[in-house]
């Protein structure tokens, strides 16, 4: 029972990633679970908001092409399937699998669904719980409120697998308990374990963004060369009872796996490095240690942790008005200066047509878009002027690419290119803290075991 | 050219609601404690002040050879208001990498 390891891989680290190199994990890793991480912090806001107009929705739109791809292999190989596609309606994501299920003539697999991590009628009753951001209670957002979920743990995760069901589907839960869950669940880790639950969130970080600890995200040309860019191999963990790590990546994958790529992956959105809180630990990486033992082969030690606090965090997901957009460009001669003078011509129209915004924002790409303005650097060939503002009026929201794209016939000369105007609906999110005992995680199995 | 941070160390930008992460990795462990006397708060607010308000805190992984910094009030509002094009700041790494340092060779610091 000692020498068992589990291979646990991970298959998505947003609902856009790609699907066939967990396709290809699925297909030559020996994997033992596939887990996808579906989920952006907005996502489950607005997953919410399309089971409002449609109550069978609300799950990842990008269930049914994942499923039906990942389904035959995963059921042929026994591979168990471990996924936050549920998003804010994990029932209708179950139902939707089982059809892709049918459909493909697979039969009738059981989902086991985990639920209770969608806190917002209770939230809605304590409006006096303090906003993490900026102190301000609660209740200032609830009219706009549109989503509240608590990041459950992988203790209810475990218990679903529990189940036996093949395929565990959740809504709101941290990234690494998916991949933590199953450890939990193979070996028989208790929350008691400290050290081997340390080693499991440090694995599920190092895993829940796919190529982002086998390449991507990290190749840089001629100082940090990566093989075979455009066939990145996604990474597993093999584990053992005893918490010992391994990761790896897809067999004859492109890709590299080293001590570097998985050290900018373990720091990666941690801020504390002694105090990374998830719903199952308090993570330590002071002490963590890589080792590379093979090729694409990293031993990782040393993850410490503390208990898990008394508390969930929860995100809430509001509307907040409408972000405006409008893109046009310059080259050659005086290209800056004439962006520059298109951007004042903008704002003037816009004053004059009496819209205002919460908050406004001019850049030329090519000189500050990304970076800020220092004001000292080259000026490039050619530039694209984007504006963009944020506003409570759609009518202000749409006038401003309509204006910018309006300096093709009213603006400085030479000006191409510019974009159909766009609006996007905010969905915006602040974060609070719900005691342990509030929260009521549970598990329902769609379909007979 | 001058010594930049791009010379000893690789790096990756992660974010939190208006917080953005930017580790330091060196390439090699001897330019760790140059970097830790050289590349301070103070010099990383300056490099990110058209772009952040800060404050930045640095956090120390020698185990790692490496140092996180976190940077507050980077990001716009947060990733789900943010006007700009990055609304991430995933490129705010290539900002760290450009920071010059005092020039002392590029090769790594002797061992004292």
């Amino acid at each position: 029972m000692n020498g068992r390891t589990v291979r646990i891989g991970s298959g998505a680290g947003t609902s856009d990633d790609r699907m066939t190199p967990a396709l290809e994990l699925a297909e030559r890793g020996e994997i033992d679970y596939l887990v996808f991480e579906c989920l952006a912090e907005r996502t489950v806001a607005r997953e919410n908001l399309a089971r409002s107009r449609d109550p069978g929705k609300g799950y990842s739109p990008s269930l049914h092409e994942r499923m039906r791809m990942m389904l035959p292999v995963c059921i042929e190989k026994r591979i168990r399937i471990v996924s936050n596609m549920g998003a804010a309606n994990p029932i209708g994501g179950a139902r939707a699998a089982r059809r892709e299920v049918q459909e493909l003539g697979l039969g009738d697999i059981p989902v086991a669904v985990v639920l209770g991590d969608d806190v917002s009628a209770l939230v809605r009753s304590r409006p006096e719980l303090t906003l993490l951001e900026n102190g301000e209670p609660l209740e200032s957002l609830l009219p706009r409120l549109v989503s509240a979920n608590a990041y459950l743990g992988a203790d209810v995760i475990c218990e679903a697998l529990a189940t036996g069901a093949p395929i565990v589907l959740t809504g709101r839960v941290a990234d690494p308990s998916l991949f933590l869950a199953p450890m939990m669940h193979e070996f028989g880790w208790s929350y008691d374990d400290l050290p081997r639950i340390a080693q499991g969130t440090a694995a599920g970080h190092l895993l829940e963004c796919t190529a982002s600890v086998s390449g991507g995200c990290f190749g840089w040309p001629g100082k940090k060369d990566v093989p075979d860019m455009a066939r990145l191999g996604y990474p597993f963990a093999d584990v053992r009872s005893d918490g010992s790590i391994r990761i790896g990546k897809t067999p004859d994958s492109g890709g590299r796996v080293d001590v570097m790529t998985c050290t900018e992956q373990q720091i990666y959105e941690i801020h504390d490095p002694t105090n990374y809180i998830t719903p199952d630990c308090v993570l330590d990486i002071t002490r963590i240690r890589f080792t590379q033992e093979a090729k694409d082969r990293v031993r990782v030690e040393g993850a410490m942790a503390r208990p898990r606090t008394d508390m969930y965090k929860v995100t809430v997901g509001y509307t907040d008005g409408y972000i405006g957009e409008g893109e046009v460009s310059y080259g050659g001669i005086d290209a800056v200066a004439r962006a520059k003078w298109a951007a004042d011509i903008v704002k003037e129209r816009l004053r004059l047509r009496g819209f205002t915004y919460e908050d406004f924002r001019v850049d030329l790409i090519g000189i500050s878009s990304l970076h800020g303005d220092t004001g000292d650097r080259p000026e490039p060939y050619e530039v694209r002027l984007r504006m963009a503002g944020r506003t409570p009026d759609r009518r202000a929201a749409h006038a401003l690419g309509f204006e910018v794209r309006a300096m093709h016939l009213n603006g400085p000369g030479g000006a191409g290119g510019a974009c159909e105007p766009r609006i996007r609906d905010v969905l915006a999110v602040k974060s609070l803290l719900l005691p342990r005992e509030l929260v009521k995680p549970q598990v329902v199995v769609e379909g007979s075991l | 050219m001058s010594l930049r941070v791009y010379d000893l160390a690789h790096s990756r930008t992660g974010d939190k609601g208006n917080t953005s992460n930017i580790s330091v990795i060196c390439y090699h462990e001897e330019d760790w404690e140059f970097l830790q006397r050289e590349l301070t708060p103070e010099r990383v607010m300056e490099a990110f002040r058209h772009i952040a308000r800060g404050p930045v805190r640095r956090y120390e992984l020698r185990n790692l050879k490496a140092f996180n910094f976190v940077i507050e009030n980077a990001l716009g509002g947060g990733v789900t208001v943010s006007l700009a094009q990055d609304i991430h700041g995933k490129s705010l790494c290539s900002v760290m990498l450009g920071i010059e340092l005092p020039d002392r060779g590029r090769t790594a610091a002797p061992k004292e």
